[in-house]
C-alpha cells in the first residue's frame, strides 16, 4: 500500500468528522449565441442551453462525489450577465420574464441558484443595465433560484456611485416584496469572471463557451488542525494551515478536473475560499477563536483573519494551477455560527466587520441592518465597502438585508444554507448629503503606495 | 487488466467481527482485498482495507450504499473512496 493508513484515516475524518466537502461545482455558460430579435425564440434558446448541460452537471457531479467519497454539495450555473444579451428586450416585463425562464431552467434540471442576472457598471450604466436595476426587486421577490449581481467599481475605472445610490433605494424596495430577495444579491467591487459562489457568480467576457468552476470548503478541518496545535507560535500555524489548506485544494482539484473532462469543457478554475455553514463545527469565526481569541470581533481578530487568509491561499496556490475566483475567506454573519454568536455577544458590530474585510475578500456579506435604515445609508455602507475593493486592487462585495419592522437585537432567520442573521446596528449619523452629489469616484492612483 | 482500486475506511469503537464482516461483503460481490491495516488514531479504531472492484459484480453505488448499511447495523463509520484521491491529496 503506498498510502499509510495515517493518510487515509486523515481524508477519511476530514469528511466523516471535519465537514470537508466540494461547496459548489459551477458550470459557467455563454449565452451570447442564444441573441435573438424575437423574444419567444431568444427565451427557448436561453431555456434549452441551460438546461442541458445543468442536468449532465447534476449526474456527472453525484457519480464523482460517490467515487470520492467527497459529498458535492451544490451544483450551480452561472451566465453571461443578463443585461449584456437583453440589448433588444430592454423593457422591465421583459427582464422579469427572462429571469423566470432562468428559474425555471434551474429548477427543471435540478440546480439550487443560477447566477449572472446582472450587469457590469462600473464606469456607467447602459439603458439595458438600468432597467436590469428597476426589474430587481420583482426579479429577486418573484423567482426562487435567480441570483443577481452589479459590479459598481473597480480599481481600473474608480467607484459608480450613481449606480450605488439606485442599489439601495432598491435594496429597499426589495425587502419591502419580500426580504430573502436581498440574499439572493451582491454588489461588487473587481467583481472576478470565473467565481462559483453565489450570489455573484456570472460567466464573465472573458470566459470561453463553458468553464466548470469549483468551490472547496473545508472551516472545519482547519479549526482541527489548529486545535492541535494550541501553543505554536504564528509562523508555525500558517505552516499547519497552508499544509492543510493544500490537501483539501488537491481534493477540490482533481475532482474538478475530472468533472470537467467528463462533461467535455474546460476546467476553469479552484476558488480557495474557506466558507462555512451553520453546522456545528463549519465555522470560519471559530478558527479564529482556536487562535486565541474569545470572540470574533476582539481587538486582534484584523491580524488573525489576515494570517488565516494569507496561509490558506499559499497552501492552496502550491495545490492548483488554476486558481482563481474570489480565494478569499467568507465571514457571512448569517451562515456562520460564530459569527452569530459574536454578533449577539455584542463582540462584533459592522464597523470592526468592515475592517475585517479589508484583509480578506469576500466583503460584507449575509448581514441584516433594521428596516427603517435611510436608502442613502445602505448605499454609503456599500461605498465604503466597494472603496475598500477599488483602493486595495481586490474584490470586495456586499450583501445586506435591511428587515422590515426589524431592530437591533432582533433576529431573522432564512433557514437552509443562508442560516439565521442577528440585526446589527448602523451609524444613526447622515450621509444622505454626501451621496447625494452622485458621480464618479476617479480610480486610484497605483503608485505611491504607502 | 488494470485495477481499479479504492480504499474503505472503518472508523469507530472497536468489537468483534468487523473484519470478517467487510471482507465477507467483499467476497460475495467478487471484490479482491489487496491490503488491510488496523489501528487506534485519536482514540477511535481505525481499519483501511485497499480493495480492487475491476471484477465487481455490483457497480460503485450499490458497493457504498451495502457498506453505509452495514455501518449503520454495526455502530461504525464506513466510507470508499478512489485511490487517486489520496495520492493527490497525499503526495506532491
Amino acid at each position: 500500500m503506498t498510502i499509510t493508513t495515517d493518510e487515509v484515516y486523515e481524508t477519511a475524518s476530514m469528511i466523516l468528522q471535519q465537514n470537508l466537502d466540494i461547496r459548489t461545482t459551477t458550470l459557467g455558460i455563454n449565452l451570447m449565441d442564444c441573441i435573438d430579435t424575437d423574444f419567444e425564440k431568444f427565451k427557448t434558446k436561453v431555456y434549452d442551453k441551460i438546461q442541458n448541460n445543468a442536468s449532465k452537471l447534476v449526474s456527472e457531479a453525484d457519480r464523482l462525489g460517490l467515487k470520492y467519497g467527497v459529498p458535492i454539495v451544490n451544483k450551480r450555473i452561472s451566465v453571461t450577465p443578463i443585461s449584456l444579451i437583453m440589448g433588444t428586450h430592454p423593457t422591465k416585463e421583459k427582464f422579469i420574464e427572462i429571469a423566470e425562464t432562468l428559474d425555471k431552467a434551474a429548477k427543471d434540471s435540478g440546480i439550487d441558484f443560477i447566477g449572472g442576472f446582472g450587469a457590469l457598471v462600473h464606469k456607467g450604466q447602459t439603458k439595458c443595465d438600468s432597467v436590469l436595476i428597476d426589474s430587481l426587486p420583482d426579479v429577486l421577490s418573484s423567482t426562487e433560484r435567480v441570483c443577481s449581481f452589479i459590479n459598481a467599481g473597480s480599481n481600473i475605472a474608480g467607484l459608480n456611485l450613481d449606480a450605488v445610490n439606485e442599489i439601495g433605494r432598491m435594496l429597499k424596495k426589495t425587502a419591502e416584496k419580500n426580504v430573502i430577495g436581498c440574499a439572493k444579491f451582491v454588489v461588487f467591487a473587481n467583481a472576478p469572471e470565473d467565481n462559483p459562489f453565489m450570489a455573484g457568480a456570472f460567466h464573465g467576457v472573458g470566459e470561453p463557451d463553458f468553464s466548470l468552476n469549483i468551490g472547496i470548503s473545508g472551516p472545519g478541518v482547519v479549526k482541527h488542525v489548529v486545535d492541535k496545535h494550541p501553543d505554536c507560535d504564528l509562523t508555525a500555524l500558517s505552516e499547519i494551515i497552508k499544509r492543510t489548506v493544500f490537501k483539501i485544494t488537491r481534493a477540490g482539484e482533481l475532482i474538478g478536473r475530472e468533472l470537467a473532462n467528463n462533461l467535455g469543457v474546460p476546467f476553469g478554475i479552484v476558488d480557495l475560499s474557506l466558507a462555512p455553514t451553520t453546522a456545528a463545527g463549519d465555522s470560519v469565526a471559530n478558527i479564529l477563536e482556536s487562535f486565541g481569541l474569545e470572540k470574533v470581533g476582539a481587538h486582534g481578530s484584523t491580524m488573525a483573519v489576515a494570517l488565516l487568509i494569507n496561509a490558506v491561499k499559499k497552501g492552496g496556490a502550491m495545490a492548483s494551477g488554476n486558481i482563481g475566483g474570489l480565494s478569499g475567506t467568507f465571514i457571512p454573519v448569517s451562515e456562520d455560527l460564530g459569527m452569530i454568536d459574536a454578533v449577539e455577544k455584542g463582540a462584533l458590530n459592522l464597523d470592526k466587520l468592515e475592517a475585517l474585510t479589508a484583509v480578506c475578500s469576500v466583503g460584507l456579506d449575509m448581514f441584516a441592518i433594521p428596516g427603517d435604515t435611510p436608502a442613502e445609508t445602505i448605499s454609503a455602507i456599500i461605498a465604503d465597502e466597494l472603496a475598500i475593493g477599488v483602493v486595495n486592487n481586490k474584490t470586495t462585495g456586499v450583501r445586506v438585508i435591511p428587515v422590515p419592522g426589524k431592530k437591533p437585537g432582533d433576529s431573522i432567520d432564512f433557514g437552509g444554507l443562508l442560516g439565521r442573521a442577528p440585526v446589527m446596528k448602523v451609524n444613526r449619523f447622515s450621509s444622505a448629503a454626501f451621496m447625494k452629489r452622485g458621480g464618479r469616484m476617479p480610480a486610484p492612483i497605483t503608485s505611491l503606495r504607502n | 487488466m488494470e485495477k481499479e482500486l479504492l480504499f474503505i475506511t472503518v472508523i469507530g469503537e472497536d468489537q468483534k467481527g468487523i473484519v470478517a464482516k467487510i471482507s465477507g461483503l467483499m467476497f460475495d460481490n467478487c471484490i479482491n482485498i489487496e491490503d488491510i491495516d488496523m489501528g487506534v488514531k485519536e482514540g477511535y479504531f481505525v481499519m483501511t482495507m485497499f480493495v480492487d472492484i475491476k471484477e465487481s459484480k455490483k457497480p460503485l453505488a450499490d458497493i457504498s450504499d451495502e457498506l453505509k448499511k452495514l455501518g449503520k447495523d454495526i455502530g461504525l463509520n464506513i466510507q470508499i473512496q478512489h485511490e487517486n484521491l489520496f495520492k493527490m491529496m497525499h503526495r506532491v
